[in-house]
């Protein structure tokens, strides 16, 4: 084994081949890769839109053989206050990132905090949302709705959830001042990945919640 | 706008202001608030006679609504507009394939529900 000489300190500037930061690259072509992940689900829910042989139906009222009467299941006003959250969130990290880039440790914390608010806003009124759904007789078994349903928002609740946890370590690293303007790159690429799922929901939001 | 260097120690990109962020944050409210107000005024409990003479336009405004909705966040609260152009490339070739492969499989699904009730 040979022992490699680094000229460059741990965690400070160095030299690539496009100039680029690679760590800022490699979360783009994370980003990249997960708009073809979503388009399968996406694509997925579209496919199978309207091919439900049984209810419960998204827009529709359905009543069942046995007589049973199911209103339309979706719910759009909550949707709509967690989907303006979720826009603001967007909004909120990005002046996180503005106060990192300055230095100033108040700005970050007290924005990076207030996204982390509307993520848990969002994550929990879909936790609100699935079990008012299964309470209301439909699970990820009852037909193609349910199915595609929970599969496609059930994968951006779970994108959602890893980036609270993302931004909530990023938070405690703000609070204890470990996030200096020269390492403000871990909050920015926290915060692409965040957006990432904001513009994600921007394309469930409607397909699935307004489209009939 | 300010400037931020990276860690190659070049001018990468220049952030917008925070004044520039809530008006963009604004904008994203209001195509909310649209896209929200039209499902409405179509398909609400309180529809008027409107209602019909939008619905052929329903769909395809939504989706010019998300889509602009989406172009703000990405050139904005993404910095695609002020960042490097491969970061573009990296992040619309993959968005050009998903388009089309969601596209692609509804018109194949279409064309086979078609057939099949052709016959």
């Amino acid at each position: 084994m040979t022992a490699v000489a680094h000229d460059v300190p741990h965690g400070l500037e160095h030299a690539t081949a496009t100039g680029l930061d690679s760590r800022k690259l490699a979360i783009w072509t994370f980003i990249g890769s997960e708009c073809m992940f979503f388009a399968t689900l996406i694509s997925n829910y579209l496919v199978n839109k309207g091919r439900s042989l049984v209810g419960p139906y998204p827009h529709e009222a359905w009543t069942s053989p046995s007589g049973e009467h199911f209103k339309p299941i979706l719910e759009i006003p909550l949707v709509t206050l967690g989907t303006a959250l979720l826009l603001f969130s967007s909004l909120f990290v990005v002046l996180a990132l503005s106060g990192a880039q300055r230095g100033n440790r108040r700005a970050l914390v007290g924005w990076l905090g207030a996204t982390i608010f509307c993520g848990i806003f969002f994550v929990g009124m879909q936790v609100y949302e699935f079990t008012h759904f299964v309470h209301e007789g439909l699970t990820l078994k009852t037909n193609l709705f349910g199915a595609s349903f929970f599969t496609l928002t059930g994968f951006h609740g779970t994108h959602v959830t890893i980036g609270v946890i993302w931004l909530l370590t990023l938070w405690i690293l703000g609070l204890k001042g470990k996030i200096p303007p020269s390492k403000s790159l871990n909050l920015e690429m926290a915060a692409l990945y965040w957006h990432f799922v904001d513009v994600v929901w921007i394309v469930i939001f409607p397909v699935v919640y307004l489209i009939k | 706008m300010e400037a931020h260097a990276t860690a190659g120690g070049h001018q990468e990109h220049e952030h917008p202001r925070a004044a520039v962020y809530a008006k963009v944050g604004l904008i994203l409210f209001v195509l909310t608030a649209l896209e929200v107000g039209l499902y409405e005024i179509t398909y609400g409990e309180h529809t008027g006679a409107s209602a019909s003479a939008i619905q052929p336009f329903f769909v395809p405004l939504l989706l010019l609504l998300s889509a602009a909705k989406f172009a703000l966040v990405a050139m904005f609260y993404m910095h695609l507009k002020q960042d490097s152009k491969l970061f573009t490339g990296i992040f619309v070739f993959p968005l050009t394939i998903a388009v089309v492969i969601i596209v692609g499989l509804m018109v194949l699904m279409a064309y086979h529900m078609w057939f099949a009730r052709a016959g």
